[in-house]
Protein backbone atom coordinates (compact mmCIF):
# COMPACT_ATOMS: atom_id res chain seq x y z
CA UNK A 1 0.00 0.00 0.00
CA UNK A 2 1.52 3.25 -0.81
CA UNK A 3 1.73 5.81 2.07
CA UNK A 4 0.49 9.21 1.69
CA UNK A 5 3.15 10.92 0.65
CA UNK A 6 3.83 8.46 -2.36
CA UNK A 7 0.71 8.99 -3.76
CA UNK A 8 0.52 12.61 -3.32
CA UNK A 9 3.80 12.62 -5.22
CA UNK A 10 2.09 10.70 -8.13
CA UNK A 11 -0.81 12.62 -8.37
CA UNK A 12 1.74 15.77 -8.98
CA UNK A 13 3.99 14.08 -11.10
CA UNK A 14 0.70 13.13 -13.53
CA UNK A 15 -0.68 16.06 -12.81
CA UNK A 16 2.55 17.80 -14.09
CA UNK A 17 3.09 15.72 -17.09
CA UNK A 18 -0.31 17.31 -18.65
CA UNK A 19 0.26 20.82 -18.05
CA UNK A 20 3.89 20.32 -19.53
CA UNK A 21 5.35 21.27 -15.89
CA UNK A 22 8.57 20.31 -13.36
CA UNK A 23 6.28 18.62 -10.29
CA UNK A 24 7.64 21.44 -8.63
CA UNK A 25 5.83 23.57 -9.84
CA UNK A 26 2.60 22.02 -8.60
CA UNK A 27 2.24 22.91 -5.24
CA UNK A 28 1.10 20.16 -2.91
CA UNK A 29 -2.43 22.86 -1.88
CA UNK A 30 -2.94 23.92 -6.06
CA UNK A 31 -6.32 24.14 -7.11
CA UNK A 32 -7.14 22.05 -10.51
CA UNK A 33 -9.13 25.41 -11.97
CA UNK A 34 -5.86 27.24 -11.32
CA UNK A 35 -3.61 24.89 -12.70
CA UNK A 36 -5.78 25.55 -15.62
CA UNK A 37 -6.13 21.74 -16.82
CA UNK A 38 -8.69 21.08 -19.36
CA UNK A 39 -11.01 18.69 -19.72
CA UNK A 40 -9.22 16.50 -21.56
CA UNK A 41 -6.35 16.91 -19.78
CA UNK A 42 -8.59 15.87 -16.84
CA UNK A 43 -9.67 12.66 -18.35
CA UNK A 44 -5.94 11.79 -19.44
CA UNK A 45 -4.83 12.25 -15.62
CA UNK A 46 -7.75 9.91 -14.54
CA UNK A 47 -6.88 7.21 -16.70
CA UNK A 48 -3.28 7.84 -15.36
CA UNK A 49 -4.10 7.94 -11.57
CA UNK A 50 -5.74 4.80 -12.36
CA UNK A 51 -2.74 2.91 -14.46
CA UNK A 52 -0.68 3.51 -11.65
CA UNK A 53 -2.69 2.71 -8.76
CA UNK A 54 -4.72 -0.53 -10.44
CA UNK A 55 -7.71 1.73 -9.07
CA UNK A 56 -11.06 2.70 -10.89
CA UNK A 57 -12.07 6.20 -10.22
CA UNK A 58 -15.56 6.97 -10.85
CA UNK A 59 -16.09 10.23 -13.02
CA UNK A 60 -18.11 11.24 -15.33
CA UNK A 61 -17.08 14.73 -17.46
CA UNK A 62 -20.93 16.00 -17.16
CA UNK A 63 -20.90 16.26 -13.58
CA UNK A 64 -19.53 19.23 -12.30
CA UNK A 65 -20.11 18.20 -8.42
CA UNK A 66 -18.44 14.99 -8.31
CA UNK A 67 -20.42 13.45 -5.66
CA UNK A 68 -17.95 9.74 -5.56
CA UNK A 69 -14.57 10.99 -6.09
CA UNK A 70 -13.49 15.33 -6.03
CA UNK A 71 -11.21 16.49 -8.18
CA UNK A 72 -11.12 20.21 -7.21
CA UNK A 73 -7.52 20.02 -5.88
CA UNK A 74 -4.85 18.13 -5.50
CA UNK A 75 -5.36 17.43 -1.82
CA UNK A 76 -8.75 16.08 -2.89
CA UNK A 77 -7.97 14.08 -5.58
CA UNK A 78 -4.85 12.35 -3.01
CA UNK A 79 -7.66 11.77 -0.50
CA UNK A 80 -10.27 9.97 -3.42
CA UNK A 81 -7.17 7.84 -4.52
CA UNK A 82 -6.09 7.05 -0.65
CA UNK A 83 -10.01 6.55 -0.14
CA UNK A 84 -10.01 4.08 -3.25
CA UNK A 85 -7.08 1.92 -2.19
CA UNK A 86 -8.36 1.57 1.21
CA UNK A 87 -11.63 0.06 -0.54
CA UNK A 88 -9.61 -2.51 -2.45
CA UNK A 89 -7.11 -3.85 0.54
CA UNK B 1 -29.55 25.30 -59.80
CA UNK B 2 -31.49 22.23 -59.30
CA UNK B 3 -33.57 21.86 -56.77
CA UNK B 4 -33.31 19.07 -54.47
CA UNK B 5 -36.33 16.65 -52.87
CA UNK B 6 -36.85 13.85 -50.43
CA UNK B 7 -39.07 11.13 -52.28
CA UNK B 8 -37.96 7.88 -50.15
CA UNK B 9 -36.60 7.56 -46.41
CA UNK B 10 -35.82 4.35 -44.80
CA UNK B 11 -34.46 3.33 -41.26
CA UNK B 12 -33.04 0.57 -39.04
CA UNK B 13 -32.94 2.06 -35.30
CA UNK B 14 -33.20 1.08 -31.89
CA UNK B 15 -37.23 1.98 -31.75
CA UNK B 16 -38.09 -0.26 -35.20
CA UNK B 17 -36.63 -1.76 -38.02
CA UNK B 18 -38.54 0.97 -40.45
CA UNK B 19 -39.78 4.11 -40.56
CA UNK B 20 -43.79 3.96 -39.72
CA UNK B 21 -42.43 2.13 -36.50
CA UNK B 22 -39.68 4.72 -35.66
CA UNK B 23 -42.40 7.06 -36.34
CA UNK B 24 -44.98 5.60 -34.09
CA UNK B 25 -42.36 5.47 -31.47
CA UNK B 26 -41.21 9.05 -31.59
CA UNK B 27 -45.02 10.48 -32.04
CA UNK B 28 -45.47 7.64 -28.57
CA UNK B 29 -42.80 9.42 -26.89
CA UNK B 30 -41.40 5.72 -26.29
CA UNK B 31 -37.13 5.27 -25.77
CA UNK B 32 -34.96 2.81 -27.73
CA UNK B 33 -32.67 2.78 -24.40
CA UNK B 34 -31.92 -0.12 -22.68
CA UNK B 35 -29.39 -2.71 -21.51
CA UNK B 36 -26.45 -3.14 -23.24
CA UNK B 37 -26.75 -7.15 -25.05
CA UNK B 38 -23.59 -8.27 -26.46
CA UNK B 39 -20.29 -9.89 -25.77
CA UNK B 40 -18.20 -8.90 -22.58
CA UNK B 41 -21.21 -6.03 -21.68
CA UNK B 42 -20.42 -7.11 -18.41
CA UNK B 43 -16.95 -6.03 -18.30
CA UNK B 44 -18.20 -2.31 -19.30
CA UNK B 45 -18.72 0.31 -16.90
CA UNK B 46 -21.52 1.82 -18.71
CA UNK B 47 -24.10 -0.95 -19.29
CA UNK B 48 -27.12 1.03 -21.57
CA UNK B 49 -27.02 1.77 -24.96
CA UNK B 50 -29.65 2.16 -28.42
CA UNK B 51 -29.29 -1.45 -29.61
CA UNK B 52 -31.28 -2.54 -32.68
CA UNK B 53 -33.34 -5.22 -31.23
CA UNK B 54 -34.34 -8.87 -32.37
CA UNK B 55 -32.24 -8.26 -35.49
CA UNK B 56 -32.06 -11.51 -37.25
CA UNK B 57 -30.13 -10.29 -40.74
CA UNK B 58 -31.39 -13.57 -42.63
CA UNK B 59 -34.75 -12.06 -42.30
CA UNK B 60 -33.91 -9.06 -44.39
CA UNK B 61 -30.60 -10.26 -46.50
CA UNK B 62 -29.84 -13.18 -48.36
CA UNK B 63 -27.90 -15.83 -46.26
CA UNK B 64 -25.39 -16.26 -49.18
CA UNK B 65 -23.78 -12.44 -48.91
CA UNK B 66 -24.28 -12.34 -45.19
CA UNK B 67 -20.46 -13.58 -44.73
CA UNK B 68 -19.54 -9.66 -46.57
CA UNK B 69 -21.41 -7.78 -44.19
CA UNK B 70 -20.39 -6.74 -41.39
CA UNK B 71 -23.91 -5.26 -39.56
CA UNK B 72 -23.34 -1.52 -39.94
CA UNK B 73 -23.61 -2.77 -43.58
CA UNK B 74 -26.94 -4.75 -43.02
CA UNK B 75 -28.20 -1.96 -41.58
CA UNK B 76 -27.77 0.38 -44.38
CA UNK B 77 -29.01 -2.16 -47.06
CA UNK B 78 -32.39 -2.51 -45.16
CA UNK B 79 -32.96 1.13 -44.78
CA UNK B 80 -31.86 1.85 -47.94
CA UNK B 81 -34.28 -0.69 -49.28
CA UNK B 82 -37.00 0.77 -47.78
CA UNK B 83 -36.43 3.95 -49.21
CA UNK B 84 -36.01 2.93 -52.32
CA UNK B 85 -39.28 1.29 -52.09
CA UNK B 86 -40.51 4.24 -50.69
CA UNK B 87 -39.37 6.62 -53.52
CA UNK B 88 -40.72 3.47 -55.98
CA UNK B 89 -37.50 4.39 -58.00
CA UNK B 90 -36.17 1.09 -59.88
CA UNK B 91 -32.66 -0.38 -59.62
CA UNK B 92 -30.47 0.45 -62.40
CA UNK B 93 -30.25 4.03 -62.18
CA UNK B 94 -26.59 3.84 -63.32
CA UNK B 95 -24.27 6.63 -64.07
CA UNK B 96 -27.57 9.28 -62.94
CA UNK B 97 -27.69 7.54 -59.55
CA UNK B 98 -25.00 7.60 -56.74
CA UNK B 99 -24.89 7.07 -52.88
CA UNK B 100 -23.01 9.09 -49.91
CA UNK B 101 -23.05 7.50 -46.86
CA UNK B 102 -21.85 8.40 -43.27
CA UNK B 103 -20.18 6.26 -40.55
CA UNK B 104 -17.96 7.03 -37.58
CA UNK B 105 -16.81 3.81 -37.26
CA UNK B 106 -17.65 1.41 -40.15
CA UNK B 107 -17.32 -1.89 -39.78
CA UNK B 108 -15.98 -1.90 -36.15
CA UNK B 109 -17.15 -5.34 -34.58
CA UNK B 110 -14.88 -6.73 -37.58
CA UNK B 111 -12.16 -4.96 -36.56
CA UNK B 112 -12.73 -6.34 -32.62
CA UNK B 113 -13.33 -10.30 -34.36
CA UNK B 114 -9.95 -10.49 -35.82
CA UNK B 115 -7.86 -8.79 -33.29
CA UNK B 116 -9.70 -11.07 -30.70
CA UNK B 117 -8.64 -13.45 -33.18
CA UNK B 118 -5.18 -12.73 -33.20
CA UNK B 119 -4.82 -11.24 -29.87
CA UNK B 120 -6.60 -13.22 -27.69
CA UNK B 121 -6.89 -16.18 -28.87
CA UNK B 122 -3.67 -16.58 -30.45
CA UNK B 123 -4.64 -17.21 -34.03
CA UNK B 124 -2.38 -16.42 -36.80
CA UNK B 125 -5.06 -15.63 -39.05
CA UNK B 126 -8.23 -13.88 -39.73
CA UNK B 127 -11.13 -14.43 -42.12
CA UNK B 128 -10.46 -13.73 -45.51
CA UNK B 129 -13.67 -10.95 -45.55
CA UNK B 130 -12.08 -8.75 -43.16
CA UNK B 131 -10.81 -5.80 -44.84
CA UNK B 132 -13.87 -5.87 -47.26
CA UNK B 133 -16.25 -6.15 -43.99
CA UNK B 134 -14.68 -3.36 -42.16
CA UNK B 135 -13.75 -0.45 -44.44
CA UNK B 136 -15.87 2.64 -44.16
CA UNK B 137 -17.14 2.70 -47.66
CA UNK B 138 -18.30 -0.81 -47.28
CA UNK B 139 -21.82 0.47 -46.85
CA UNK B 140 -22.35 3.18 -49.62
CA UNK B 141 -20.63 0.51 -51.79
CA UNK B 142 -23.13 -2.37 -50.96
CA UNK B 143 -25.91 0.36 -51.87
CA UNK B 144 -24.67 0.77 -55.06
CA UNK B 145 -24.13 -3.10 -55.82
CA UNK B 146 -27.51 -3.71 -54.58
CA UNK B 147 -29.32 -0.91 -56.99
CA UNK B 148 -26.63 -0.76 -59.84
CA UNK B 149 -25.65 3.08 -59.16
CA UNK B 150 -22.15 4.24 -60.89
CA UNK B 151 -22.54 8.00 -60.39
CA UNK B 152 -21.05 9.33 -57.40
CA UNK B 153 -20.49 6.63 -54.21
CA UNK B 154 -18.45 6.82 -51.48
CA UNK B 155 -18.24 7.63 -47.40
CA UNK B 156 -18.06 10.39 -45.66
CA UNK B 157 -16.43 9.91 -41.73
CA UNK B 158 -16.75 13.32 -39.33
CA UNK B 159 -17.73 11.73 -36.29
CA UNK B 160 -21.34 12.83 -34.72
CA UNK B 161 -21.39 14.99 -38.20
CA UNK B 162 -21.13 12.52 -40.72
CA UNK B 163 -24.67 11.80 -41.93
CA UNK B 164 -25.19 15.53 -42.49
CA UNK B 165 -21.82 15.98 -43.99
CA UNK B 166 -23.10 13.26 -46.70
CA UNK B 167 -26.44 14.64 -46.90
CA UNK B 168 -24.96 18.09 -47.39
CA UNK B 169 -22.54 16.71 -49.98
CA UNK B 170 -25.34 14.10 -51.79
CA UNK B 171 -27.55 17.46 -52.35
CA UNK B 172 -24.83 19.07 -53.92
CA UNK B 173 -24.19 16.14 -56.02
CA UNK B 174 -27.76 16.60 -57.34
CA UNK B 175 -27.26 20.68 -57.69
CA UNK B 176 -24.62 20.87 -60.03
CA UNK B 177 -25.98 18.03 -62.80
CA UNK B 178 -23.82 15.07 -61.30
CA UNK B 179 -26.57 13.28 -60.65
CA UNK B 180 -30.27 12.59 -60.64
CA UNK B 181 -30.90 10.40 -57.51
CA UNK B 182 -28.33 10.02 -54.40
CA UNK B 183 -28.86 7.68 -51.60
CA UNK B 184 -27.47 9.54 -48.73
CA UNK B 185 -28.05 8.96 -44.97
CA UNK B 186 -25.54 7.49 -42.06
CA UNK B 187 -25.13 4.13 -40.38
CA UNK B 188 -23.68 2.79 -37.56
CA UNK B 189 -22.77 -0.31 -35.65
CA UNK B 190 -20.64 1.11 -32.92
CA UNK B 191 -22.16 -0.88 -29.86
CA UNK B 192 -19.65 -3.18 -29.48
CA UNK B 193 -17.35 -4.31 -26.21
CA UNK B 194 -14.48 -2.63 -28.29
CA UNK B 195 -16.58 0.58 -29.27
CA UNK B 196 -18.46 1.68 -25.59
CA UNK B 197 -14.98 0.70 -24.19
CA UNK B 198 -13.79 3.70 -26.25
CA UNK B 199 -16.18 5.82 -25.95
CA UNK B 200 -16.37 5.28 -21.74
CA UNK B 201 -12.40 5.97 -21.64
CA UNK B 202 -13.35 9.70 -22.80
CA UNK B 203 -15.81 9.87 -19.81
CA UNK B 204 -19.30 11.27 -21.52
CA UNK B 205 -21.43 8.35 -21.50
CA UNK B 206 -24.15 8.49 -19.47
CA UNK B 207 -24.84 5.59 -17.12
CA UNK B 208 -28.13 5.75 -16.29
CA UNK B 209 -30.41 7.84 -18.97
CA UNK B 210 -29.76 10.56 -21.96
CA UNK B 211 -31.37 13.79 -20.92
CA UNK B 212 -31.14 16.09 -23.48
CA UNK B 213 -31.18 20.00 -22.45
CA UNK B 214 -31.95 19.21 -18.94
CA UNK B 215 -30.83 19.73 -15.63
CA UNK B 216 -28.83 16.86 -14.34
CA UNK B 217 -27.77 15.35 -17.24
CA UNK B 218 -24.98 13.19 -17.32
CA UNK B 219 -23.78 12.37 -20.85
CA UNK B 220 -24.68 10.60 -24.05
CA UNK B 221 -25.92 7.42 -25.09
CA UNK B 222 -25.11 5.66 -28.13
CA UNK B 223 -27.19 3.98 -30.64
CA UNK B 224 -26.99 1.94 -33.49
CA UNK B 225 -28.82 1.45 -37.17
CA UNK B 226 -29.15 3.39 -40.29
CA UNK B 227 -30.49 6.27 -42.06
CA UNK B 228 -31.03 6.24 -45.80
CA UNK B 229 -32.85 9.27 -47.92
CA UNK B 230 -33.54 9.07 -51.62
CA UNK B 231 -32.49 12.77 -52.42
CA UNK B 232 -33.52 13.34 -56.05
CA UNK B 233 -33.54 16.00 -58.54
CA UNK B 234 -36.59 18.30 -58.16
CA UNK B 235 -37.70 17.77 -61.65
CA UNK B 236 -36.41 14.10 -62.14
CA UNK B 237 -39.12 13.48 -59.56
CA UNK B 238 -41.91 15.18 -60.70
CA UNK B 239 -41.06 13.91 -64.31
CA UNK B 240 -41.90 10.56 -62.75
CA UNK B 241 -45.08 10.94 -60.91
CA UNK B 242 -43.10 10.49 -57.65
CA UNK B 243 -44.54 11.23 -54.45
CA UNK B 244 -42.61 14.43 -52.69
CA UNK B 245 -41.93 14.17 -48.68
CA UNK B 246 -39.99 16.93 -48.16
CA UNK B 247 -37.45 19.94 -50.03
CA UNK B 248 -34.06 19.84 -49.00
CA UNK B 249 -33.54 23.62 -48.81
CA UNK B 250 -30.17 23.98 -47.58
CA UNK B 251 -27.11 22.74 -46.29
CA UNK B 252 -23.96 24.39 -44.69
CA UNK B 253 -20.76 23.30 -43.10
CA UNK B 254 -18.10 25.33 -41.14
CA UNK B 255 -15.09 24.29 -38.56
CA UNK B 256 -14.43 25.66 -34.68
CA UNK B 257 -10.93 25.15 -35.68
CA UNK B 258 -10.09 25.47 -31.72
CA UNK B 259 -10.56 22.29 -29.69
CA UNK B 260 -10.56 18.91 -30.46
CA UNK B 261 -13.35 17.84 -28.45
CA UNK B 262 -15.14 20.82 -26.74
CA UNK B 263 -17.58 22.38 -29.03
CA UNK B 264 -17.53 26.31 -29.69
CA UNK B 265 -21.24 28.39 -30.35
CA UNK B 266 -19.58 30.49 -32.72
CA UNK B 267 -18.87 27.58 -35.10
CA UNK B 268 -22.32 26.01 -35.16
CA UNK B 269 -23.63 29.39 -35.29
CA UNK B 270 -21.88 30.20 -38.24
CA UNK B 271 -23.20 26.57 -39.41
CA UNK B 272 -26.63 27.50 -38.71
CA UNK B 273 -27.00 31.25 -40.64
CA UNK B 274 -25.25 29.58 -43.73
CA UNK B 275 -27.42 26.78 -44.32
CA UNK B 276 -30.24 29.61 -43.94
CA UNK B 277 -28.95 31.36 -46.52
CA UNK B 278 -28.21 28.25 -48.67
CA UNK B 279 -31.68 27.81 -47.87
CA UNK B 280 -33.02 31.31 -49.12
CA UNK B 281 -34.10 31.48 -45.76
CA UNK B 282 -34.33 33.70 -43.03
CA UNK B 283 -34.44 32.52 -39.08
CA UNK B 284 -38.16 33.45 -38.95
CA UNK B 285 -39.16 30.81 -41.13
CA UNK B 286 -37.36 27.72 -39.21
CA UNK B 287 -40.60 26.56 -37.58
CA UNK B 288 -38.83 23.72 -35.58
CA UNK B 289 -35.01 22.28 -34.58
CA UNK B 290 -34.10 18.71 -34.33
CA UNK B 291 -30.88 19.95 -32.29
CA UNK B 292 -27.96 17.57 -31.76
CA UNK B 293 -28.71 17.58 -27.55
CA UNK B 294 -26.41 14.63 -26.69
CA UNK B 295 -27.33 15.51 -23.26
CA UNK B 296 -23.58 16.03 -22.60
CA UNK B 297 -23.19 18.90 -20.37
CA UNK B 298 -20.95 21.18 -22.88
CA UNK B 299 -22.97 20.41 -26.43
CA UNK B 300 -26.31 20.89 -24.86
CA UNK B 301 -25.42 24.27 -22.85
CA UNK B 302 -23.06 25.63 -26.62
CA UNK B 303 -25.60 24.45 -28.61
CA UNK B 304 -28.22 26.76 -26.71
CA UNK B 305 -25.95 29.81 -26.72
CA UNK B 306 -25.47 28.87 -30.92
CA UNK B 307 -29.59 28.85 -31.10
CA UNK B 308 -29.85 31.74 -28.81
CA UNK B 309 -27.47 33.50 -31.24
CA UNK B 310 -28.89 32.96 -34.44
CA UNK B 311 -32.98 32.96 -33.59
CA UNK B 312 -32.29 35.26 -30.48
CA UNK B 313 -35.70 35.60 -28.54
CA UNK B 314 -37.81 33.87 -31.37
CA UNK B 315 -36.48 30.64 -31.48
CA UNK B 316 -38.51 28.12 -32.73
CA UNK B 317 -39.45 24.70 -30.69
CA UNK B 318 -36.29 22.48 -30.59
CA UNK B 319 -36.06 18.89 -29.63
CA UNK B 320 -33.13 16.49 -29.43
CA UNK B 321 -34.89 12.72 -30.22
CA UNK B 322 -31.02 10.99 -28.82
CA UNK B 323 -32.90 10.09 -25.83
CA UNK B 324 -35.09 7.63 -28.30
CA UNK B 325 -33.00 6.65 -30.98
CA UNK B 326 -29.53 6.91 -28.80
CA UNK B 327 -26.95 8.97 -30.34
CA UNK B 328 -26.18 7.49 -33.63
CA UNK B 329 -22.64 8.99 -34.48
CA UNK B 330 -22.71 8.62 -37.92
CA UNK B 331 -25.84 7.39 -38.56
CA UNK B 332 -27.24 10.02 -36.07
CA UNK B 333 -27.80 13.02 -38.43
CA UNK B 334 -29.94 10.38 -40.99
CA UNK B 335 -31.96 9.77 -37.66
CA UNK B 336 -32.53 12.96 -37.12
CA UNK B 337 -33.49 13.98 -41.05
CA UNK B 338 -36.07 11.56 -40.91
CA UNK B 339 -37.28 13.18 -37.74
CA UNK B 340 -37.44 16.35 -39.28
CA UNK B 341 -39.51 14.41 -42.18
CA UNK B 342 -42.07 13.16 -39.32
CA UNK B 343 -42.04 16.78 -38.13
CA UNK B 344 -42.74 18.36 -41.91
CA UNK B 345 -44.96 15.85 -43.24
CA UNK B 346 -47.16 15.11 -40.33
CA UNK B 347 -47.72 18.25 -38.46
CA UNK B 348 -46.00 16.60 -35.62
CA UNK B 349 -42.77 17.50 -33.53
CA UNK B 350 -41.25 14.73 -32.03
CA UNK B 351 -40.49 15.16 -27.94
CA UNK B 352 -37.30 15.63 -26.44
CA UNK B 353 -37.43 12.41 -23.76
CA UNK B 354 -35.28 11.80 -20.85
CA UNK B 355 -36.04 15.42 -19.49
CA UNK B 356 -36.10 16.11 -15.49
CA UNK B 357 -35.87 19.73 -14.99
CA UNK B 358 -35.15 23.02 -16.65
CA UNK B 359 -31.66 24.16 -16.99
CA UNK B 360 -31.14 28.05 -17.04
CA UNK B 361 -28.00 27.02 -19.08
CA UNK B 362 -30.49 25.75 -22.34
CA UNK B 363 -33.50 27.79 -21.94
CA UNK B 364 -35.42 26.71 -25.32
CA UNK B 365 -38.88 26.36 -26.21
CA UNK B 366 -38.38 22.46 -25.79
CA UNK B 367 -40.91 19.72 -27.11
CA UNK B 368 -41.62 18.13 -23.94
CA UNK B 369 -43.45 14.62 -23.11
CA UNK B 370 -45.77 14.33 -26.05
CA UNK B 371 -45.12 14.91 -29.76
CA UNK B 372 -46.46 18.61 -30.64
CA UNK B 373 -48.92 19.26 -32.87
CA UNK B 374 -47.40 22.04 -35.57
CA UNK B 375 -47.61 23.38 -38.97
CA UNK B 376 -44.20 24.22 -40.11
CA UNK B 377 -42.56 25.29 -43.07
CA UNK B 378 -38.80 24.78 -42.32
CA UNK B 379 -36.94 23.02 -40.20
CA UNK B 380 -33.01 22.95 -39.08
CA UNK B 381 -31.16 19.79 -38.33
CA UNK B 382 -28.22 20.26 -36.58
CA UNK B 383 -24.98 18.20 -36.37
CA UNK B 384 -22.04 19.14 -34.26
CA UNK B 385 -19.04 16.67 -34.12
CA UNK B 386 -15.62 16.55 -32.02
CA UNK B 387 -13.38 17.70 -33.95
CA UNK B 388 -15.35 21.15 -33.98
CA UNK B 389 -17.31 20.35 -37.28
CA UNK B 390 -20.65 21.73 -37.84
CA UNK B 391 -23.13 20.38 -40.47
CA UNK B 392 -26.29 22.25 -40.39
CA UNK B 393 -29.23 20.96 -43.25
CA UNK B 394 -32.45 22.80 -43.42
CA UNK B 395 -35.96 20.64 -44.85
CA UNK B 396 -38.84 21.90 -46.23
CA UNK B 397 -42.44 21.59 -46.73
CA UNK B 398 -42.55 20.59 -50.81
Amino acid sequence: MASRAEIEEAVIAILAKQLLLAPAEVAPDAGIEDLGLDSLGKVEAIFALEERFGISIPFNANEPDQHDFGFASVPEIVAGVARLMAGQG
Amino acid sequence: MRRVVITGIGTVNALAHDVPGTFAALVAGRSGIGPLGFRDADRLSIRIGAEVRDWDPVVHLPASKLPLYDRVTQYALVAGAEAMAMAGLPAGLGSRGGVILGTAAGGISTWEDSYRAVFAQGKNRVSPLTVPRLMHNAAASHLSIEWGLTGPVFSVSSACASANHAMGLALQQIRVGAADVMLAGGAEAMLCFGGVKAWEGLRVLAPDACRPFSLGRKGMVIGDGAGVLAFEAEDHARARGAVILAEVGGFAMSADAGDIVAPDPVGAAAAMRSALADAGMVAGDIGYINAHGTGTLSNDRSEAAAIRMVFGGNAPPVSSTKAAHGHGIGATGAFEAISSVLALTKGLLPPNLGFDAADPDCALDLVLGAARPAQVRAVMSNAFAFGGLNAVLVLANA
